[in-house]
Parts: C-alpha cells; sequence; structure tokens
C-alpha cells in the first residue's frame, strides 16, 4: 500500500515537471532522456534478466524508428518495370504499433538464430546484425532515402476523428506521452519479471545447465525475452521518430547501443529501476557536461566511467544503495546480525 | 575475365591485412578468453603512429613501419597490464564491458589528438602501378602484401617453434595445468596481448597509407576481425589466416558484382549465415557453445 503510493508520487511528479521547468529547451532533454530510458528498460531485460549482453539493441530502435516512419509517410516500391507497390499514408498511432509489432518480428527472428550460440559468439553476432541492418538503411535509398534521411515525418495525433483533434506539436503533450510509455514499459518489464517466465529467466541466467535440466526451456524464454525486449525498442524509436521528425541511417550507429549499455550497467542491471537512474544520470550528464567539455572529452570520460563502474560497483548504483539501505536498517534495528547476502535486489 | 583477375588480385592483396587483424585478434580470444573491442583502436593506432612518424616527423617509411608496430605492441601491454590483469577470473561479460569503455575512452581520445578530419601518408613507391597483361596494382599494395605474409608466417613459426610459442599453446590448452608446469601465465598473457595488438598496429600501418587515416577507422576494422575469428574458428591462427583471405574475396567480388554499397556488409552476412549453418567456425577445434 505504502509503496503503491510512493510509485504514485513519483510519476505525479515527473507528470507535475513541465509546469514548474519553465525552460523548452530542458523539457526537450528530459524528452529524450525519457525515450532513451525505454530503450534501456528493454535492454535491461536482455542483458540483466536473461544476461545475454545484446550489443545490437540499436538496432529494434531503428527498425521501430523506420517503421513507424515510412508507414506514416507513405512509400512507393518498384516490384517490377511495369509494377509500382503504392503504399498510402497511414494514421500515426497505426504506424507506430507498426513499428513495435515488425521490430518485435525482427526480435524473434534474430533470437531464433543467434540464441545457438552464447557469450561472445552472441554478443558478436547482435552487433553483425546491427551493422547489416544499419548499411541497409543507408543503401536501400529508393525506401529509406539513404543519408538524405527521412523528412516531415508526422507527429503523434489524439483525437476522436472529426470531432476533436490534438497534434503533439509542442513538447509538452510529447514529454507526457514519453512519461506514459516509459510507466507502460516498467509495468511490463516488471509483471514479465515477476512471473513464472521471468524467474526462468534469471534461472538461465544464474545456471543455465541446472535451468535446462529443471525442464526450463532456455530458447523459449531467451526468444521470448528478445521479442518483448525488441518490441519495447521500437516502440522507443517510433517515439523518437514522430517526435523528432527526421530520421536517418545514424540511429544504427553502434554508440548508441553504448549508451544504453552504460545506462543499464551503471544504474544496475537486472533491476528495475536500474535503467531508469542510469537513463536519467547518462541523459541529463552531457548537458552538465557541455560546458565544461567537448563532446569527444565527455565520450572519453564516460569510457573511464564505464570502466570505474564495472571495477567498483559491478552491481551498479541501485543495488549498491539498496544494500546500503539495508545495513543502515539493520545497524538501527540492531537485531538481526549482518547476514545481508548480497541477493539479486529487486 | 580480366575483371575477375583484377578482383582476385585485390582481394588477395586486402587479404593479407586482414589475415593480420583476425591472427591478433584469435590468439588474444583464444589464449586469454578476452573478447578485445580495443583491437579496432590499436588498427587506427598504428595507423596514426605511421601518420605521426611520416608526415609531420618526416622518418624513413620503413623504420615509420616497425617503430609503429613495435609501439603498438607496447600500448598493448600497457592496456593488459592496467585493465586486465586485475581481472583475472572475472567472467567474459566484465572484461568485456572493460574493453568496451576502452574502447571508447581510446577512440575520442584519438579523436580530441588528431581531430576528425581524414588524413592521407605518402609512401616512397613509384605512383605508376606495375602492370601484366590488364590488370594493374600499384607498387605500395604489393608491398604491403609481402610485408603482412612475412607477417603471418613469422607469427605461425613464433607459436610453432620458440619456447614462448610453447608456452602459448600449452596456457590455450589448459591453463592450470599450464602454471603447475612452471609457465608463467602472467607473461603469456602479457606477450600474447602485445603480440596480437602488435599485429592490430602493423594491419593499420599497412593499409594507412594505402587508404586514409581517421578516428573511427577501426570501428569497422574490430567489426570484420570478428567476422573473421568466427570464420575461421577460436583460438586457430590458420583458419584465421585463411577467414582473412576468404572475407576479403567475398567484400571484393561482391562490391565487383552486386553493389559496392553493400561491401561492408558482406562480413557480417557471412557471420549470420556460417552460424546457421556451422555455428562452429570453419576450422574450430573446440567446441565453441558454453
Amino acid at each position: 500500500m505504502n509503496r503503491r503510493l510512493i510509485e504514485f508520487g513519483v510519476v505525479l511528479f515527473f507528470a507535475s515537471v513541465p509546469f514548474w521547468l519553465g525552460n523548452l529547451y530542458y523539457l526537450h532533454i528530459l524528452i529524450t532522456t525519457g525515450i532513451f530510458i525505454i530503450a534501456a528498460m528493454s535492454l535491461n531485460l536482455l542483458l540483466g534478466y536473461t544476461g545475454q549482453l545484446s550489443l545490437g539493441h540499436v538496432a529494434f530502435f531503428g527498425i521501430g524508428a523506420y517503421t513507424s516512419a515510412l508507414i506514416s509517410i507513405g512509400f512507393d516500391l518498384e516490384l517490377t518495370d511495369t509494377y509500382t507497390f503504392v503504399f498510402e499514408p497511414k494514421p500515426v498511432w497505426f504506424s507506430f504499433l507498426c513499428g513495435i509489432a515488425f521490430a518485435a518480428i525482427c526480435g524473434w527472428l534474430i533470437g531464433k538464430i543467434s540464441f545457438k550460440v552464447r557469450g561472445a559468439y552472441f554478443v558478436i553476432v547482435t552487433i553483425s546484425f546491427a551493422e547489416v541492418v544499419r548499411l541497409v538503411a543507408l543503401n536501400w535509398i529508393d525506401l529509406t532515402e539513404g543519408p538524405m534521411a527521412l523528412n516531415n515525418i508526422p507527429p503523434f495525433t489524439l483525437g476522436i476523428p472529426g470531432l476533436w483533434e490534438l497534434t503533439f506539436f509542442k513538447k509538452e503533450p510529447n514529454y507526457w506521452l514519453v512519461l506514459a510509455l516509459c510507466v507502460v514499459s516498467f509495468v511490463i518489464v516488471r509483471r514479465l519479471v515477476q512471473s513464472r517466465a521471468g524467474r526462468a529467466m534469471i534461472a538461465l541466467r544464474e545456471n543455465e545447465s541446472l535451468a535446462t535440466s529443471v525442464g526450463v526451456d532456455v530458447t523459449k524464454y531467451l526468444v521470448l525475452a528478445t521479442v518483448i525486449s525488441a518490441g519495447m525498442a521500437g516502440a522507443a524509436g517510433g517515439l523518437y521518430t514522430h517526435y523528432i521528425r527526421i530520421v536517418d541511417p545514424d540511429v544504427f550507429l553502434f554508440i548508441y547501443t553504448v549508451t544504453m549499455v552504460i545506462m543499464v550497467i551503471t544504474g544496475g542491471k537486472g533491476t528495475l529501476l536500474g535503467p531508469i537512474v542510469g537513463g536519467l544520470i547518462f541523459g541529463i550528464l552531457p548537458e552538465a557536461l557541455r560546458g565544461l567539455a567537448g563532446p569527444e572529452v565527455q565520450w572519453v570520460i564516460y569510457g573511464i566511467l564505464m570502466i570505474l563502474v564495472v571495477y567498483f560497483l559491478p552491481g551498479g548504483i541501485v543495488p549498491a544503495l539498496s544494500n546500503w539501505w539495508r545495513q543502515r536498517e539493520d545497524n538501527q534495528s540492531t537485531s538481526s546480525p549482518g547476514d545481508a547476502a548480497p541477493g539479486t535486489a529487486s | 575475365m580480366d575483371q575477375l583477375l583484377q578482383h582476385i588480385l585485390n582481394a588477395l592483396i586486402l587479404g593479407g591485412t586482414y589475415a593480420l587483424l583476425g591472427i591478433g585478434l584469435t590468439l588474444i580470444f583464444g589464449i586469454m578468453r578476452v573478447v578485445n573491442f580495443t583491437h579496432g583502436e590499436l588498427y587506427t593506432f598504428g595507423a596514426y603512429m605511421m601518420f605521426m612518424f611520416v608526415m609531420p616527423l618526416q622518418t624513413n617509411f620503413f623504420l615509420a613501419l616497425i617503430l609503429a608496430v613495435v609501439l603498438g605492441m607496447a600500448l598493448g601491454a600497457i592496456i593488459e597490464v592496467v585493465l586486465l590483469k586485475p581481472l583475472r577470473g572475472a567472467d567474459i561479460d566484465t572484461t568485456m564491458l572493460i574493453m568496451i569503455g576502452a574502447w571508447i575512452a581510446m577512440q575520442n581520445m584519438e579523436q580530441f589528438v588528431w581531430s576528425g578530419i581524414a588524413k592521407s601518408i605518402d609512401n616512397p613507391f613509384p605512383v605508376e602501378p606495375l602492370v601484366i597483361g590488364a590488370i594493374s596494382v600499384s607498387w605500395i599494395r604489393i608491398f604491403v602484401f609481402v610485408v603482412a605474409c612475412a607477417l603471418i608466417v613469422g607469427t605461425s613459426a613464433l607459436i610453432r617453434w620458440t619456447k614462448l610459442g610453447k608456452a602459448m599453446r600449452a596456457t590455450f590448452q589448459d591453463t592450470e595445468t599450464a602454471a603447475l608446469m612452471g609457465i608463467r601465465i602472467n607473461s603469456v598473457y602479457i606477450a600474447t596481448f602485445a603480440i596480437g595488438s602488435g599485429l592490430a598496429a602493423a594491419a593499420g600501418a599497412l593499409l594507412g597509407p594505402i587508404f586514409v587515416v581517421y578516428p573511427t577507422m577501426g570501428d569497422l576494422a574490430a567489426l570484420k576481425s570478428f567476422a573473421i575469428v568466427i570464420l575461421g574458428g577460436l583460438g586457430s591462427v590458420g583458419g584465421a589466416a585463411i577467414g582473412g583471405f576468404i572475407l576479403a574475396m567475398m567484400e571484393e567480388l561482391g562490391a565487383g558484382y552486386i553493389s559496392s554499397g553493400y561491401r561492408d556488409a558482406m562480413g557480417f552476412l557471412l557471420i549470420i549465415v556460417i552460424l546457421l549453418f556451422r555455428p562452429t567456425g570453419l576450422f574450430a577445434q573446440k567446441e565453441r557453445i558454453g
């Protein structure tokens, strides 16, 4: 009960931000940060809960972005010399759902292929996949406009056809939309992780042979996690594309995957709050550092920070804080002597 | 026909440097179980050292090449001692994250020091290419091919016939038993990482004068090395050498006959296809799953 109240309060606090922030540029930063938090949450499902380091995650983000953009602005494809397939523009909410669905289908496909291997090989396969998708987006100019980018992507709209309609040109509605999807993603991940499927995923992260021997269908759960994760990343991509309203092959750059990984690792992989904490830090830090250092120096700092976090806080910030909190409470009550086993934080 | 011959010749020359990259990565991976994400940055480092010595410092071209390789080995040894030594026994994901952090830091340091503008390196070879019938090849490319082959043969000889090579092979087979037999594992690791890094730096220093040098050139090089290692099989030096040539052949023929835009996609498609049909790689000696 208490916990529910706190959660509600936090969401309410974030929902109230546009009323008192008073700076549209800061709001813009919060929107992009929120989009990246959704992507980081989706990566956390794979990296944190199933223990698979997917370094091609940005592919799903980009696929969601491109699919949603193309369906909302329409496209035509010359299939043969005489026949051209013309796709009429569709409403944004429909294209957004298509983006999620297509990213999830790609996730299923890649999961089926790449979970034949583990560890380092899995990492390399996922990177390869993202690079192939980037090169396709760059070279299939008839469809994607290549480096010229897709322009004039319509923003989100909300309303009843014919009666009342709100187009999301301004920052505030976009902010609330991103916030709402953050909450939805968070709830999906929490429900999943606390379900039977989630326990199976954690079991095979901890010990895959043991999980297999007690009857966990490893590939099934890994593919399931990838599908959901890819769909969420696709949703983040759709949000991005209809907010920024331009998309080019640079959305597939490896550096974005790295950003997501840093967010998850710093915040705490395998924790629900980790990606949010890490995402807020690394979403806002670049702006705080902007005056002090150029982008290269910033990235050098990120790289070093990542090394330091892995060395000194291997679990991330959230588990470290919750351990500290638990110990403090133990000391105050002085009842049970410190048996604070570093179990999986929730 | 002439066109095909020209493509095959180009592929052979490119394949030599790809093989160097692949061998360097597969050595480190096979012996130390570390996915070296800094591999591409050592390649870039080699190319920039070549640029530094040849262009502003006016050093002799061949001396610059040797210096670039030696400095690459030194940088590799430093990375090993500073970053990897404290992580002995850590799982592969942890070292992977550390290496990714190092990669980002190194790449942006290069960008900071040398800026993002691509740089070219002069070479002392005649500009007129060597023409045999309908095919032509520039002298610098012949030089690169010869040096790459010499380095491949040299590395294989080192692994097969020297005491260090024996220690490396023993560590590859069974680290603990090798340690019990009195092999200093730490030294083997440092040597392995230095040699692997030196090979990457050599590849960069050799390709730098042919193409141009820029800070993110290492990204594709690293990804291609991964492709070569997967192709050749884990820890297999011979496999990596052949894999390098196969990848170069696929890229050349793919660029020539399919589409030059998808040239760099060949390696990745190759990885995906190989994993579908033969997940152990073409020349693997050990099972890789697990």
